[in-house]
């Protein structure tokens, strides 16, 4: 060992490759010297550990009975007992469906809609009237579901402003919210009402981004607004549409849970209950844990599955990867 | 260049449409403070769109007369000041620790975060662990266990990384300790994240209701959400949807569900023009990251 390079061994060049040196000593150096930063880790990692990672673990009552009281892990195997229950349970697969139904109809509809309000944004001249859409357009993004959920059942209540609407055609009015037919629409049209303007921002942002030479050479060469849409604007947010996509296909089997929770009742059952609203009656009003975290975690399985596809996928055909 | 006449007819078209959404977006509020300030009767008639009909403010003294309505409001901001202080305080540890390069084993707690954002332990063992820490009906069941937002740690975190190292290496020299450099020179210069935290986090707190609907079967404890959640479903009556015997299963009248919207959206409407500016610039610092 020489002596000079331990005399280097000041705070700027601590990390210098020393192999003679025992980790453990190096370790030990580094924390009486920064013990400090590494404190304010220890409060942060413990939440992680007891409030994510932990009920992590608690998913293995999916394969181990349980019993309310006792340990969080169980008291003894029973194999995959609670999975074959699921897979048997034809209730369990039509909720399956309804959860697949309504997010895919939720990313047809409610991802493009963004993009196209981000477009037509952009077409203002007067900043100022398209600062006041905007700053409309975020206010649904800030209520409560609960909000949300009691302006649904008012707005589309029997005698309702939808209905009074209806009648005023001379139609009959229509109980939205007690007819299984209707729940989707109701859905999506709620998602849409409240995420359009929020998802717009991020595409605003990329719309500032482009370089307005190339417009300039478009206008020269006598291209009209809209072929300069197709061919500048539309590829210049490409990017940015895909990396969202792969986040809204990730978190595809992520159905609004506390939305469906709150519009739904036992008229709307057949379209409205979604995996999440059938596992929480199992486990919270049927206290059958074991079976309704089987189904919990198939259903985490398949997202963090969804997210790593698409992500692997948008590496592959863009360079845009969330990681 | 001049203007062809379809953009020009396409521009008066557009202004239109957004016209549209606005009204589109607006009307529900609207039509809710209309119906909370109309009678009944009107109401069950179908008769109030944009403008109260019968006006009244009996409602609004009725609720407001309400004790339990005040005793959930009280809870909400009381959860709404704790749960903010405490996500603040873990949050802002998080982040600095993890912004600094000389952290050993920065990488691996970073993703040790960030895995838990797309995979987590689901409902169920959730309301275990609650449980199993004595947490039903206590404060702790809705303040700690959202104390950390992996996403907005990001977000701070790439805020700290983007303060000059030199400002902290000359604190040091100086002889501050980290919790010194921390506390003088890093808070005070990020007080625009710090503003955009809180905001975050006071107004999903405000808003949150789910936690205390799973965990509390004391009326005295709910936030008004849940309080309010109850007198929606009970308008769905004999419809039992929800979990618990705490459901209202009469019929709860359309105005003083409207005044209890109104009361309880109040304090977000009246910061929103201020605050909006701050979760747009938030998002788009998230996004960066990405």
């Amino acid at each position: 060992m020489k002596p000079a390079v331990q005399v280097q061994k000041t705070a700027q060049n601590i990390v210098l490759p020393d192999l003679n040196v025992k980790t453990r000593t190096k370790i030990l150096t580094v924390l009486k010297k920064d013990w400090q930063l590494y404190s304010l880790l220890v409060l942060p990692v413990i939440y992680l550990l007891v409030f994510k990672y932990l009920p992590m673990l608690g998913n293995i009552i999916a394969f181990r009975r349980f019993i309310p009281g006792g340990s969080i892990f169980g008291e003894e195997w029973v194999g995959i007992q609670y999975i074959q229950m699921f897979i048997n349970d034809p209730t369990f697969w039509h909720v399956f469906r309804n959860t697949l139904t309504i997010s895919s109809l939720t990313l047809l509809f409610c991802f493009p809609a963004p993009i196209i309000f981000a477009l037509l944004l952009n077409e203002l001249t007067s900043k100022k009237f398209k600062k006041f859409v905007q700053t409309v357009s975020y206010l649904p993004h800030f209520l409560s579901m609960v909000i949300i959920a009691g302006m649904v059942l008012q707005i589309t209540a029997g005698n309702g402003p939808i209905n009074a609407l209806i009648t005023s055609l001379g139609g009959e009015p229509i109980y939205f919210i007690q007819e299984a037919s209707w729940f989707r629409g109701i859905y999506v049209t709620s998602e849409m009402w409240q995420g359009m303007g929020w998802g717009a921002i991020l595409y605003l942002a990329a719309l500032t981004n482009i370089d307005e030479s190339l417009y300039e050479a478009a206008k020269i060469d006598g291209a009209n607004r809209w072929k300069q849409t197709i061919h500048i604007t539309i590829p210049g947010i490409l990017p940015t549409i895909v990396t969202l996509l792969v986040l809204n296909i990730g978190s595809l089997m992520a159905v609004g849970f506390e939305k469906v929770l709150l519009l739904y009742n036992p008229l709307n059952y057949e379209t409205a209950d979604v995996i999440s609203t059938y596992l929480y009656r199992i486990g919270l009003e049927s206290s059958n844990f074991s079976y309704a975290t089987a189904i919990g975690l198939f259903e985490a399985l398949i997202g963090l599955t969804l997210v790593l596809s698409a992500n692997a996928i948008s590496r592959k055909l863009t360079d845009s990867s969330l990681w | 260049m001049k203007e062809s006449v379809q953009y020009k007819i396409f521009k008066v078209f557009n202004v239109l449409i957004l016209l549209l959404v606005v009204y589109v977006t607006l009307f529900p509020f609207l039509n809710v403070v209309a119906q909370s300030f109309s009678g009944e009767a009107q109401i069950n008639a179908g008769k109030v769109g944009l403008i109260p009909q019968g006006f009244n403010v009996g409602t609004y003294q009725t609720v407001l007369k309400d004790t339990q309505f005040w005793v959930s409001y009280k809870n909400t901001v009381l959860y709404t000041v704790v749960a903010t202080t405490i996500s603040m305080v873990m949050t802002t540890m998080f982040a600095y620790a993890l912004s600094k390069k000389r952290l050993a084993g920065r990488q691996f707690f970073t993703k040790f975060a960030v895995f838990t954002m797309f995979f987590s332990g689901g409902l169920i063992p959730n309301y275990i662990l609650i449980q199993q820490l004595g947490w039903g009906n206590t404060i702790w069941a809705v303040v700690v266990p959202g104390a950390i937002s992996v996403f907005n740690m990001l977000i701070m975190k790439s805020f700290f990384e983007n303060i000059p190292e030199e400002l902290e290496e000359a604190a040091s020299i100086d002889g501050s300790s980290t919790y010194g450099t921390l506390f003088r020179i890093i808070l005070p210069l990020s007080k625009p994240i710090l503003a955009t935290m809180i905001l975050f986090y006071a107004v999903g707190n405000w808003n949150s209701w789910f936690g205390a609907f799973l965990y509390f079967d004391k009326k005295e404890l709910f936030p008004v959400t849940l309080y309010l959640r109850n007198l929606i479903k009970g308008a769905t009556a004999g419809l039992s949807t929800g979990a618990t015997s705490a459901d209202n299963l009469t019929q709860i009248a359309a105005n003083i569900k409207s005044v209890t919207m109104v009361l309880t959206v109040l304090p977000i409407i009246m910061v929103y023009p201020f605050i909006q500016k701050y979760f747009v610039s938030g998002i788009m610092l998230g996004s960066v990251k990405q």
